[in-house]
């Protein structure tokens, strides 16, 4: 059989590894070609610091000898370079005027280093680190130049200043960041690094920003934008890498950060892949090498014809190479809010050890001073074992795999709204979503409680890599960017007094937002300014247009309030004449210590309420709905305090108040806490002369213990600290977040300090009272409507015949 | 085949709250519609009950050419009736005619 013609374009690591891999699948079947830019063999660029460092000559960095390309009957072009692909008639061409036809091309063009557009960058003495060249002029300005900055304290800077010194050069690192190695170290493992790097003579100027390399034709200075010189003889760049996909653009093939591969590195070009550095794959790009060889593996599996699960993206580790300092991290490296972690801190030896968990599970690892653990730790992370596989040294590695990864596809996440794990993947990839809200747009998955959201994040995790890492930044909703914040500062700023003017404005993608902004937006004019707003009720959801509950046949359900859940006989009288007269179908006893009544037709509303001739008991608000009391001193043998008479105090205060999200209220007499109040977003506990004021519990769907805010002496001191708690709340939160998520996000310590500034204190109470000023009840409000009673009460009927 | 319509007489556009639906009852509760005046002033009926789980779509939020099913937050057209993604259906959606500020639903015979 004819052999078939594959052309590789990048003599590196990732496009030669990628040919060895079609070679062991199937060495008769191609004629294998190879050009590259540089006049080397295959080298190892990862080792080429360690050439710079004096370590090791460029004979030993030489991963595929001279002799092996014609062992393999590979025809090398050497210092060549490719300068366009023909991939209709599927040649391509070089500066050195050689036409070649190929079968099969692999792009494995790599990247090129990232030069900052500095004034002055291109002076002599500023060079990248990416290649041997680079490498022989920084040994050569040794010979002759002292004093060297490398900008640039990530991975490859460090390196490359470590190498300098030994070359005896005196050595500046400028980083823009505070701690070295932001990337792949937290912030404990970075200052480790720093102090062991400078114990080792390099010197680190941090949190600069280069703005202009000084000097006549050579560099003589650096100068940061604060205005700081700093001498040198010689600037290395170091701060990143760029896809080298200029052939591949010019050639027509589509490329975004990179050359756009599928799973089995195809690009969208028929018999053209690519590999490594220069690939984007899932919105990845992997400068890395163990993905590079992954990918290698799977391209060859396609190019030779055989089955493969496709390249599934990787997690990401890393290890510095510098003698003397052991450095290891991979996967996720900074906490986030759910995050544990099991931490090793030995500063007497310099080891850290930081194993991050999520739900149980070990998703990153950073290790400083002992990596022996690396790999064990990447393949743990890789497949997202449980940390007790970890912890349990001899526990058996294959135990107990990962929740996430050894579900089936049939596996529901999505109980509400029936959506199961392969149908998220498979829109994940598809679509290539990273972020929770995209799935949730796509999937509807975690659309309805939310509870879920955890499982889809760590599945979206799991699935897009780091991608999802990135793009966590949270806009109100999908017509926007806008954060909450920022949008608050708009309205405050520019004065915008309705949502269609907040919506134009700031540029909305639809004109009249969706029934998530336009809420929320209703919402934050309003608690801004609770004097001069009107309340749009065509931007409130319909059971708060309504002041009722609609339920699933299209009823209502209609909660009078009982202050303290204390009612009396005339009352219940009214609530059972009303049952009796509207036919109502069910009566019920809500947990909020009421009465709900049931299947009232929404025509029957006003009438309903008004016979009732009670306040509403806003069952239906983000808002205050009820305080829960037990019996209290009064008759409870146990009782501390007037429980009840405290709750109806805070009741009648604070009815009617529009909140981000619900709230829920109890008093209880004795820490036997009847009333519940450690489920509750403010639950007072009576003691025997003092006051708990517990806040942002919750006993739905996200169970949450409340926190203890302050302990008081009086009734009045209860009233005005829930008052201050409830108006930062209400100033704050994102519209839709109970206490409970808003005091994790806010921090408990932190709210304390807010609340404990007499001013601020005082000021929120102001504010509170304000708001509380222009509260009305939503069903007195309505009755005294006429227009408002027949646009939102009224039905039509018509007869069904011709006019 | 062609079909007779029936014009009926449903509301007076003046006393129609702007993007805010409206129920109607077409003959002895058999037919039920939700009516709509959007901000630009059109009118769009379609059929009240969102083909997810029977949502009454007169009170939900409109925006624009959509309105937002009040029960599970179905997204629909009211022009076209379309479900959007990424959920899918369709609601019946109706002619209407407006004359002298009275709005007619045009109605198949029966």
């Amino acid at each position: 059989m004819k052999k078939q013609k594959l052309v590789l374009i990048g003599n590196g690591m990732a496009g030669v590894r990628a040919v060895e891999e079609v070679l062991k699948l199937d060495s008769e079947g191609f004629d294998v070609t190879v050009f590259g830019s540089e006049p080397y063999p295959n080298y190892n660029r990862i080792q080429l610091s360690k050439v710079l460092q004096g370590d090791t000559e460029i004979a030993d960095i030489t991963l595929n000898t001279w002799e092996w390309y014609e062992e393999n009957g590979i025809l090398l072009y050497p210092g060549e370079t490719v300068t366009s692909i023909d991939t209709v008639n599927q040649t391509i061409v070089t500066d050195k005027e050689r036409q070649v036809s190929y079968d099969k091309l692999i792009l494995a063009t790599g990247s090129v280093p990232f030069m900052l557009p500095l004034p002055g960058a291109d002076k002599e003495g500023v060079t990248a680190f990416r290649n041997i060249e680079d490498c022989e002029r920084m040994i050569e300005a040794s010979l002759s130049y002292k004093k060297a900055i490398v900008i640039g304290g990530g991975l490859l800077g460090l390196e490359a200043a470590r190498g300098l010194l030994n070359l005896g050069m005196e050595v500046d690192v400028v980083h823009n960041s505070n701690t070295l190695m932001d990337r792949q170290l937290d912030n404990t493992a970075g200052k480790m690094l720093q102090k062991e790097l400078e114990k080792q003579g390099m010197n680190f100027l941090l949190e600069k920003q280069s703005a202009e390399i000084v000097g006549e034709s050579r560099v003589e200075g650096l100068r940061f934008e604060d205005g700081e010189v700093v001498k040198t003889d010689l600037v290395v760049m170091a701060v990143g890498i760029r896809s080298n996909m200029k052939l591949a653009e010019e050639s027509g093939i589509p490329v975004n950060r990179g050359i756009l591969v599928n799973d089995h590195l195809e690009t969208e070009v028929p018999n053209v892949f690519a590999v490594g550095e220069c690939a984007e794959h899932k919105e990845m790009v992997y400068g890395l090498v163990a993905p590079l060889y992954q990918q290698g593996k799977e391209m060859a599996k396609r190019i030779c014809g055989e089955t493969g699960n496709g390249y599934q993206g990787s997690v990401l580790s890393t290890q510095l190479k510098v003698s003397g300092v052991d450095v290891f991290s991979a996967g996720q490296i900074i906490e986030e809010e759910e995050t544990k972690s099991v931490t090793l801190f030995d500063d007497w030896r310099g080891v850290y050890k930081k194993v991050l968990v999520n739900d149980g599970k070990i998703t990153g690892a950073v290790l400083f001073g002992d990596t022996k653990e690396g790999t064990r730790l990447l393949n743990l992370i890789n497949k997202r074992a449980p940390i007790e596989e970890y912890m349990d040294n001899k526990g058996a590695e294959e135990a107990g795999a990962d929740l996430i990864a050894s579900m089936p596809d049939t596996e529901m996440i999505c109980g509400c709204n029936g959506v199961t794990k392969g149908a998220i993947v498979e829109a994940i990839n598809a679509q290539g979503l990273t972020t929770v809200d995209q799935v949730k747009g796509c999937t509807n998955a975690s659309r309805s409680c939310g509870g879920c959201k955890p499982l889809v994040s760590d599945l979206l995790a799991h699935t897009a890599g780091d991608a999802f890492e990135q793009n966590q930044k949270e806009s109100i909703c999908a017509c926007t960017s806008y954060s909450k914040e920022e949008v608050m500062e708009e309205i405050k700023a520019k004065g915008l007094t309705y949502t269609k003017e907040v919506m134009n404005v700031l540029g909305w993608s639809s004109d009249e937002g969706c029934s998530k902004c336009r809420p929320a937006l209703n919402y934050y004019l309003g608690m801004l300014n609770p004097a001069e707003y009107h309340d749009e009720k065509e931007s409130r959801y319909v059971n708060e247009r309504l002041h009722a509950n609609i339920q699933k046949n299209g009823t209502y359900s209609v909660v009078p309030r009982m202050y303290g859940g204390v009612t009396n006989a005339d009352d219940l009288r009214k609530i059972a004449d009303v049952a009796d007269k509207y036919k109502v179908p069910l009566i019920k006893v809500t947990g909020g210590q009421r009465i709900d009544l049931f299947g009232v037709k929404k025509e029957d509303l006003p009438n309903v309420w008004s016979d009732l001739d009670m306040p509403s008991g806003s069952a239906y608000a983000k808002g205050l709905r009820t305080v829960k009391t037990c019996v209290g001193a009064d008759y409870c043998r146990f009782g501390t305090k007037d429980s009840m008479g405290l709750g109806i105090k805070l009741e009648k205060k604070f009815e009617g108040l529009n909140t981000p999200h619900k709230v829920k209220m109890s008093v209880s007499a004795c820490p036997r806490n009847c009333a519940e109040g450690s489920i509750k977003d403010v639950g007072i506990t009576g003691l025997d002369g003092e006051f708990e004021i517990y806040v942002g519990g919750n006993g739905g769907t996200h169970l949450r213990k409340a926190n203890l805010l302050a302990k008081v002496k009086t009734e009045e001191e209860v009233l005005e600290t829930t008052a201050g708690f409830l108006q930062y709340y209400r100033e704050t939160a994102d519209y839709l977040d109970r206490t409970s998520a808003w005091v994790e996000k806010m921090g408990l310590d932190h709210i304390k300090s807010v609340l404990a500034n007499k001013k601020t204190f005082i000021e929120l109470n102001h504010r509170m009272d304000e708001a509380l000023s222009v509260v009305q009840d939503g069903w007195k409000q309505a009755l005294e409507d006429k227009t408002l009673l027949r646009d939102l009460y009224q039905n039509l009927k018509v007869p069904a015949g011709s006019n | 085949m062609e079909k007779m319509l029936n014009k009926v007489f449903v509301a007076t556009i003046t006393e129609l709250p702007e993007n805010l639906g409206r129920t109607v009852y077409v003959g002895e509760g058999k037919l039920e519609l939700a009516i709509f005046k959007l901000s630009n002033g059109k009118i769009r009926v379609i059929e009240n009950r969102c083909p997810h789980k029977g949502g009454v779509l007169a009170e939900g939020m409109v925006s624009g050419e959509h309105v937002f099913c009040p029960m599970h937050d179905w997204k629909i057209n009211m022009s076209d009736g379309n479900v959007q993604a990424p959920d899918i259906g369709c609601v019946k959606t109706f002619q209407t005619e407006v004359q002298n500020n009275q709005v007619y639903v045009l109605l198949p015979e029966n």
